[in-house]
């Protein structure tokens, strides 16, 4: 296997219900390693704590208990200032574009604003210079540039959010549900770009997603969660074509495929334990 | 179809906020009884458009240009808004997409299930409460006592949505709309609830037109299928000619662009751009025999 870029033992993670009570564990004793250039998707139901552990991978929510070790580095416990340098290369495409890109700044500002912060541009005009090359890397036209977010659609959007994540040239990139609500085709394109980036720049990617078939189209590897804690955990080709544990069968079986079938409809899970 | 119940024919509409731009393309579609009827295509396509115009409910700066909605015989685009409502009320049924939005926040589950019932149905208090029970169970709801006295927010969102079904088939609709009913649902929710619109809509013989872009779901719920680009037919047929024997390169490309997780290697193929440049130009054909 490819050489371990994050690194996540036993982790456990909550979130306070309330001044000096116990924090409710939504996210339980979770470990996983995501190697370079390797895609790992996390797949669940929603409220399994997907969005949780994908925050707590990039530190952004603290862990009750475990550790997280990104590059070499133990990041379980460092402060914002130490983490600072290491923020460039952990990115984060978000769900909803619209609501992570400022809707009163032009694309042209959006983009070039992180490339200034993180010194990977001196001047304006060599931000501008990166930018393009980016947008035109994940597919959109340079006009896009002088567009404020509403102008584009949500496939155009979408796209933005990963050049914004990319052209930091990160080692690590968390995507979380970026397809869901996107057409099939915009939905087949962005695959398509996810795809092509983390085999050309060697991205390491933590994929969630509460779509299975999505899943299987872009990921190495796939970690099933149910309830915050992991079910089954394999390559994709193996849990796909095997699953052992009868919920992932579940998810797989509650799936439909373009292609009628009398029997789908009536056919029911195995009970679940 | 002579046995239809809903028949939509030649239906056009504009946008006056788009400066009259079409957004309906001469839609003609029909449902038979017991039949469900699939509206597929990409946002924007017009779907919601064609559910609206059926239910009286098209946003104000949308305008019907011309064309005949038939519903069991009677025309709705040209009755009298008073009759259309007795009308609808009484036969038509809408499972929205967001059952948040579609249910009053501040009143009990057991208020939106009776006011239906005592309204259309003329039923008395205790006998709405009973009926209203003999669905939730119907829909598999558990503990349907106990639901009748929750508010819309203690429930999920597949509770939320098979309120929604025993909603619409409270008042024994001949035809139920469903506008992307599953969207926002887990696959295993998703699936529990494609089988209940099935069950019931085989149950009453209702009508249904389903309102979906997931072509998965439509091979599995669908009888027929209508297939809208930029408000026009593309392709119109049986689910299984559709999917499998698919004449138009719209739909075949839009088949080849769904995830196969069975088969990685075959799906997700962006629609190429020579298909989306055929769609445009049917859409800017058809405008040109419009205007001259
Ligand atoms: N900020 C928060 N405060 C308290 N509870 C939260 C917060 N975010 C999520 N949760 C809860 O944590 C659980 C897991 O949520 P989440 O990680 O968002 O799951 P997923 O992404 O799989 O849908 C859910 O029960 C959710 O209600
Ligand atoms: N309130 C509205 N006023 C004017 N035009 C609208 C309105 N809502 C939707 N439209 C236009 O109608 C067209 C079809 O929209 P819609 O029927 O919602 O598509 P779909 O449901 O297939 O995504 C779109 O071009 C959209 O811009
Ligand atoms: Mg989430
Ligand atoms: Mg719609």
């Amino acid at each position: 296997m490819a050489e371990i870029l994050l690194e996540a033992a036993n982790l456990d993670v909550g979130y306070a219900t309330g001044w000096a009570k116990p924090a409710t564990v939504v996210v339980k004793n979770v470990s996983l390693s995501i190697g370079r250039g390797e895609v790992v998707g996390i797949v669940g139901e929603s409220g399994s704590g997907k969005t949780t552990l994908g925050r707590a991978l990039l530190g952004l929510v603290r862990p009750l208990a475990g550790t997280i070790r990104f590059a070499g580095t133990d990041i379980t416990r460092l402060d914002e200032a130490a983490m600072r340098p290491l923020r460039r290369r952990m990115q984060m495409v978000f769900q909803d574009p619209m609501a992570s890109l400022n809707p009163r700044h032009m694309i042209a500002r959006i983009l070039t604003a992180p490339l200034r912060l993180h010194g990977l541009a001196r001047t304006q005009r060599e931000a501008l210079a990166l930018a393009s090359q980016t947008l035109d890397q994940v597919g959109l036209p340079l006009a896009a540039l002088q567009r404020y977010p509403h102008e584009l659609s949500g496939g155009q959007r979408q796209r933005v959010g990963i050049a914004r994540a990319v052209m930091l040239k990160p080692d690590f990139v968390l995507a979380d549900e970026i397809v869901s609500g996107l057409d099939v085709s915009t939905q087949a394109q962005v695959l398509r770009l996810i795809g092509d980036l983390s085999r050309d720049m060697g991205l390491a990617m933590a994929f969630i997603s509460h779509d299975l078939s999505v899943i299987r189209a872009v990921c190495d590897r796939v970690l099933v969660m149910r309830q915050g804690e992991i079910t089954e955990e394999g390559a994709c080709e193996t849990v796909f074509a095997a699953p052992r544990s009868p919920y992932t069968r579940s998810l797989i079986d509650a799936i439909p495929l373009p292609v009628p079938d009398p029997h789908w409809l009536a056919r029911l899970p195995e009970a679940v334990p | 179809m002579s046995a239809a119940l809903l028949s939509i024919e030649h239906l056009s509409a504009i946008s006056e906020r788009e400066g009259g731009a079409s957004i309906l393309r001469d839609v003609s579609l029909s449902v038979a009884p017991g039949e469900v009827h699939g509206l597929v295509g990409e946002s924007g396509a017009g779907k919601s458009t064609v559910a609206r115009a059926i239910l009286g409910m098209l946003p104000r700066a949308v305008r019907v240009t011309s064309g005949a909605i038939i519903l069991s015989g009677t025309e709705l685009l040209t009755l009298e808004p008073k009759r259309r409502r007795s009308l609808l009320g009484a036969h038509v049924a809408l499972i929205p997409q967001d059952p948040l939005s579609a249910l009053n926040p501040s009143r009990r589950i057991e208020a939106q299930l009776t006011d239906g019932l005592r309204m259309w149905k003329g039923c008395s208090a205790a006998e709405a409460r009973r009926r209203a029970l003999a669905l939730l169970d119907e829909v598999q709801m558990r503990e349907p006592e106990r639901v009748m006295r929750l508010y819309p927010h203690e429930l999920s969102g597949g509770m939320r949505q098979r309120v929604l079904i025993a909603a619409a088939f409270a008042l024994e609709p001949r035809l139920v709309i469903a506008d992307e009913p599953t969207t926002a649902l887990d696959v295993t929710v998703q699936k529990q609830i494609l089988r209940l619109i099935r069950d019931m809509q085989l149950r009453h013989d209702t009508g249904a037109l389903f309102v979906t872009h997931d072509l998965g779901v439509v091979a599995q719920i669908c009888d027929r299928v209508t297939l809208l680009f930029g408000g026009r037919i593309m392709e119109q047929g049986p689910t299984a000619d559709l999917l499998l024997r698919p004449q138009h390169p719209y739909t075949r490309a839009l088949v080849a662009a769904s995830p196969r997780y069975d088969r990685p290697e075959d799906g997700l193929a962006p629609v190429p751009e020579a298909v989306m440049a055929r769609c445009r130009q049917e859409i800017a054909a058809f405008d040109r025999g419009l205007h001259g």
